[in-house]
């Protein structure tokens, strides 16, 4: 149940960001930017290794007293955001992974479709429908 | 009255038109109420018509002849089309248009219509009829039964707007469509029709002059409602009255009576067709037929897809890439976003690739959507793939019909009896589209070069990337733990690091993560990690008393520094001593080994004879302990012991060096032992003094000295030789009138020194000092083993600490 999901380009441009809508969504965005030095920081610090090890999960990226930020970084450099409201502690990690898993999946369907030109931003209805339901149904 | 001549069509249509006007059957003359009110069907001004009337000698005979009536529709058609009345005009005039007639034909003409048009049941009939009044929609029954209705009136103003444009011919034209529509779905046809008449006039205006032109044109409408029918069974029919034409298609009974034209039209209006480029409208509307069940491909569409496949990939049963797809559906001119979409939808594996059913699906897909249907969310299920996928290839009729069936089952019935028409007429319109699609391939699609999605395959199952990464055991190997050993003391990063991939791949398996092919390698990578990791840490400890053990002797090495390198004996000390007994002889050395620098600040040196003794005692020591680390020493006898032997060859060499210094040191060994402390070194000098003196007593000194040394060896060596030759020496002298049981008493003292250090303080000082000496080594071994200790400590919190940071690296992993 996620608060926010963004999808970032390997050029750190937004490839689709979506909020809960009734929230501040600029504070999301702002949130996710500022996760991506993190993600970067995460990338780097492993890059010892060949990089195929590279763990693609990143984890928490970092906590702040309202959410959770999680981070999921491709072969390919795209990475996957999502803001996670602390209150919903009963988030575990495994769920955390899943909900990347299917943004992955759906975003490899998304990029199979030769009508979408990569680096555009994504406007899938399938993948509209996959950020949905992981979104918080508020209201 | 002039000859007239008239064209078939103008014959034919003539002749109905009296039939019409024949209300008393005469056969001969039309009644003048019909005559007349066809003319004013005709509308036109009156003066006209009373012109028309006289010209054609109507009113010379007061009724309306056959020739009269036929002069006078050409007189219509002449005034209708804005010619000047006159009689000339009447074979002058070619290619005039059939005089039209609007209002009060309707009930009449529409039966004539019928008549012709019947063949048509749909009542498609469209705008042709309008010559003949077409009929009336939903007057169809009204129109059989004749009685004119008023109401057909507006029926004939909407149609007179499109008589006008229509060709002539109606009734001979009218029958294209084939009889055996069913009633039922002519409603629907209706609705289409009324679009179709209104997209079809515009094009059969230009197509005016050849019949088989008009026929076209008659056609397309018919056709187009036609298809709609066959496709649309299952619609309620629309409200009677909504549009002209098509409810009467319901009524009309089927007639045979231009069954011949059918084909001939069939075949002109396909020809015509295909050369005209009509109404995209016409068509699409006629494609949108599947409104009903919106998304059923018929046969016709189906065979069109599959010869569209076939000009992008012959092979029915391959694939069309991604790229290619992507050109072919941007020729359609949709928006990017909704070919997208199209595209999701229809890609049914989501594999980059059309088949061709899911080729099917999204031309299908795009043709409603160019119709104005919007895309549905989720793929029809009269599009999904999977009931072609169980057929074999080339199925195309069976499945659909399948599809039809299993869509709709009240479309089954219908279906089958209109579809074979609709094949037909679907024809033209698949040839239509194929104009279109012509159109749109002449017209060059987005230059855009497309990235090769064809090698993106998206994962199929993510599950089957998982691989468990079986832990595997590998039995170290020698060689393997020496490379970890190395790499362990090599750097301290492999210890964090490997943890930290053993761990991910684990955590990854459990998640489940999709990036399955790198990640897969991933894990085998990480497995081979983990595999040596495990081992690694399995080895750890293994590898860590190992480098342990390995590094305790160096580290004894490193930590003994000043010492001489490692004294696994204490003869070292004594070899340093023994270097600092030199030095010491001429100075009193202090920063020697220990025990030679505690022996020899005691050594007082006002006493030489103490520092004397104690000098060879040390020397004694020093040598013993030099000597196996020299390693060549004269060894003499005792075989007890053989660090010993050194010792006891350097003592044997002392004692001749302490002999010699005897004589000096013997009066103070004697002075000493007055103190009582000396006594020992008395007696030690005693026995040195024997010794020299007695090649035999040196012997036994020796002997006894090795015996001591012998004994005594094994128990903490450094001071114990110091201790024994103290003792001995001790012993010595007052063995010295003892020679006989010299080795009991050797013996005796040896089990008396072993426990000797307590003992010793009640002895000479000599034996203080030694045992002080014996004190400090002990205590320097002891200062080594601790710092060795202190150096294993260290190794193992600094492992500690790193095994540490891994848990906390590894800690949120774990609780989130």
């Amino acid at each position: 149940m996620a608060v926010c999901i963004a999808v970032i380009a390997k050029e750190n441009y937004p490839l689709y960001i979506r909020s809960v809508p009734t929230q501040n969504e600029l504070k999301f965005h702002y949130t996710v930017h500022t996760s991506l030095d993190v993600v970067e920081e995460k990338i780097s610090a492993v890059g010892k290794s060949i990089g195929d090890q590279r763990e693609l999960y990143l984890g928490l990226l970092y906590p702040t007293e309202d959410y959770k930020v999680y981070g999921y970084v491709t072969n390919s450099k795209v990475k996957f955001v999502i803001v996670v409201d602390s209150s919903n502690t009963s988030l575990r990690d495994n769920e955390i992974r899943s909900m990347f898993r299917k943004l992955h999946n759906s975003f490899t369907d998304v990029m199979c479709n030769p009508f979408h030109n990569p680096g555009d931003s994504i406007q899938s209805k399938a993948f509209d429908g996959i950020v949905s339901g992981m979104m918080v149904q508020t209201g | 009255m002039e000859s007239l001549t008239l064209s078939d069509v103008e014959q034919k249509y003539y002749s109905d038109l009296f039939v019409y006007c024949d209300t008393d059957n005469t056969k001969k003359v039309a009644s003048n109420g019909r005559v007349l009110d066809l003319f004013r069907a005709a509308q036109l001004p009156s003066e006209v018509v009373l012109q028309i009337t006289e010209l054609c000698g109507a009113t010379r005979l007061g009724h309306f002849g056959r020739s009269q009536f036929y002069i006078a529709l050409k007189l219509i058609a002449i005034a209708q089309s804005g010619l000047p009345l006159r009689v000339e005009s009447l074979n002058s005039v070619k290619d005039l248009p059939l005089p039209r007639f609007v209002v009060g034909k309707n009930e009449a003409e529409a039966r004539h219509a019928a008549l012709y048009q019947d063949t048509d049941s749909q009542g498609l009939y469209p705008a042709p009829g309008a010559a003949v009044i077409p009929r009336p929609p939903g007057r169809g029954h009204q129109n059989k039964k004749g009685p004119p209705s008023s109401t057909s009136l507006p029926v004939h103003e909407v149609i007179q707007p499109l008589a006008p444009n229509i060709e002539p011919q109606p009734e001979p034209t009218s029958p294209v469509v084939s009889p055996h529509q069913s009633p039922p779905t002519s409603p629907h046809s209706w609705r289409k029709h009324k679009r179709q008449h209104s997209g079809g006039n515009a094009d059969r205006q230009p197509v005016v002059a050849a019949t088989g032109a008009v026929w076209t044109q008659f056609r397309e409408p018919q056709t187009g409602p036609v298809t709609g029918d066959g496709m649309w069974s299952s619609h309620s029919p629309p409200p009677p009255g909504q549009e002209s034409w098509v409810s009467f298609t319901a009524d009309t009974p089927p007639s045979s009576t231009l069954p011949a034209m059918h084909p001939s039209s069939v075949q002109e209006s396909t020809t015509i067709r295909t050369v005209a480029s009509a109404a995209t409208t016409n068509e699409i509307q006629r494609q949108s037929s599947t409104y009903d069940d919106p998304w059923k491909i018929t046969d016709e569409q189906r065979q069109y897809y599959i010869n569209q496949f076939k000009t992008i990939q012959p092979d029915l049963t391959g694939f069309i890439p991604g790229s290619a797809a992507k050109e072919f559906f941007t020729k359609s001119k949709l928006p990017i976003l909704e070919l997208s979409h199209i595209w999701e939808l229809s890609d049914f594996d989501k594999d980059g690739a059309l088949t061709l059913d899911e080729f099917c699906a999204a031309f299908h897909l795009v043709v409603a959507r160019k119709n104005g249907y919007d895309l549905p969310e989720k793929l029809p299920e009269s599009l999904m793939p999977k009931l072609i996928d169980l057929d074999d290839s080339a199925e195309v009729p069976e499945p659909t019909a399948d599809v039809g069936y299993s869509a709709s089952p009240v479309e089954v019935t219908p279906n089958k009896s209109p579809s074979m028409p609709s094949l037909n007429q679907a024809w033209p319109e698949m040839n239509q589209s194929n104009e279109q699609w012509e159109t749109f391939s002449e017209r060059s699609s987005s230059s855009q070069t497309l990235t090769q999605f064809d090698s993106n395959i998206a994962p199929a199952d993510p599950d089957t990337a998982i691989v468990h990464p079986v832990p595997i055991r590998m039995t170290p190997s020698k060689i393997h733990m020496q490379e970890m050993e190395l790499k362990r003391t090599g750097s301290d990063h492999n210890h964090p690091t490997s943890p930290l991939l053993t761990k991910p791949p684990e955590l990854s398996e459990e998640a489940k993560l999709p990036a399955s092919m790198k990640f897969v390698a991933a894990n085998t990578v990480g497995d081979g990690y983990s595999s040596s990791d495990s081992f690694t840490s399995d080895q750890e400890p293994i590898t860590r008393q190992r480098s342990q053990s390995g590094t305790s002797p160096e580290a004894l090495k490193v930590v003994a520094p000043p010492p001489p390198p490692p004294r696994p004996h204490p003869s070292h000390s004594r070899s340093s001593s023994l270097d600092m007994n030199r030095t010491f002889a001429a100075t009193s050395a202090t920063g020697q080994p220990q025990p030679s620098t505690i022996a020899y600040p005691p050594a007082v040196p006002p006493r030489p004879l103490p520092t004397q003794t104690s000098v060879p005692l040390t020397g004694h020591r020093v040598e013993a302990e030099g000597v196996p680390g020299g390693g060549a020493v004269l060894t003499t006898t005792s075989p007890q012991q053989i660090p010993q032997q050194p010792n006891f060859a350097d003592f044997s060499q002392f004692q001749a060096f302490a002999a010699s210094e005897q004589p000096s040191s013997l009066p103070e060994v004697d002075k000493h032992s007055e103190a009582g402390q000396v006594d020992k070194t008395s007696e030690g000098a005693g026995p040195l003094r024997t010794v020299k003196s007695d090649g035999q007593a040196d012997e036994r000194a020796s002997a006894t000295v090795n015996s001591t040394k012998g004994s005594s060896g094994p128990l903490a060596p450094p001071p114990k030789p110091v201790r024994r030759r103290l003792k001995s020496e001790d012993e010595l002298r007052p063995e010295d009138e003892q020679h006989g049981p010299q080795k009991s008493n050797v013996i005796a003292a040896v089990l008396a020194t072993q426990p000797s250090i307590p003992r010793s303080v009640g002895k000479d000082k000599k034996a203080i000092q030694a045992s002080i000496r014996r004190n400090k080594e002990t205590n320097t071994v002891l200062a080594r083993l601790n710092s060795e200790l202190q150096q294993q400590l260290k190794d193992l919190l600094e492992e500690r600490i790193s095994l540490e940071v891994q848990l906390e690296q590894l800690r949120p992993f774990s609780h989130l």
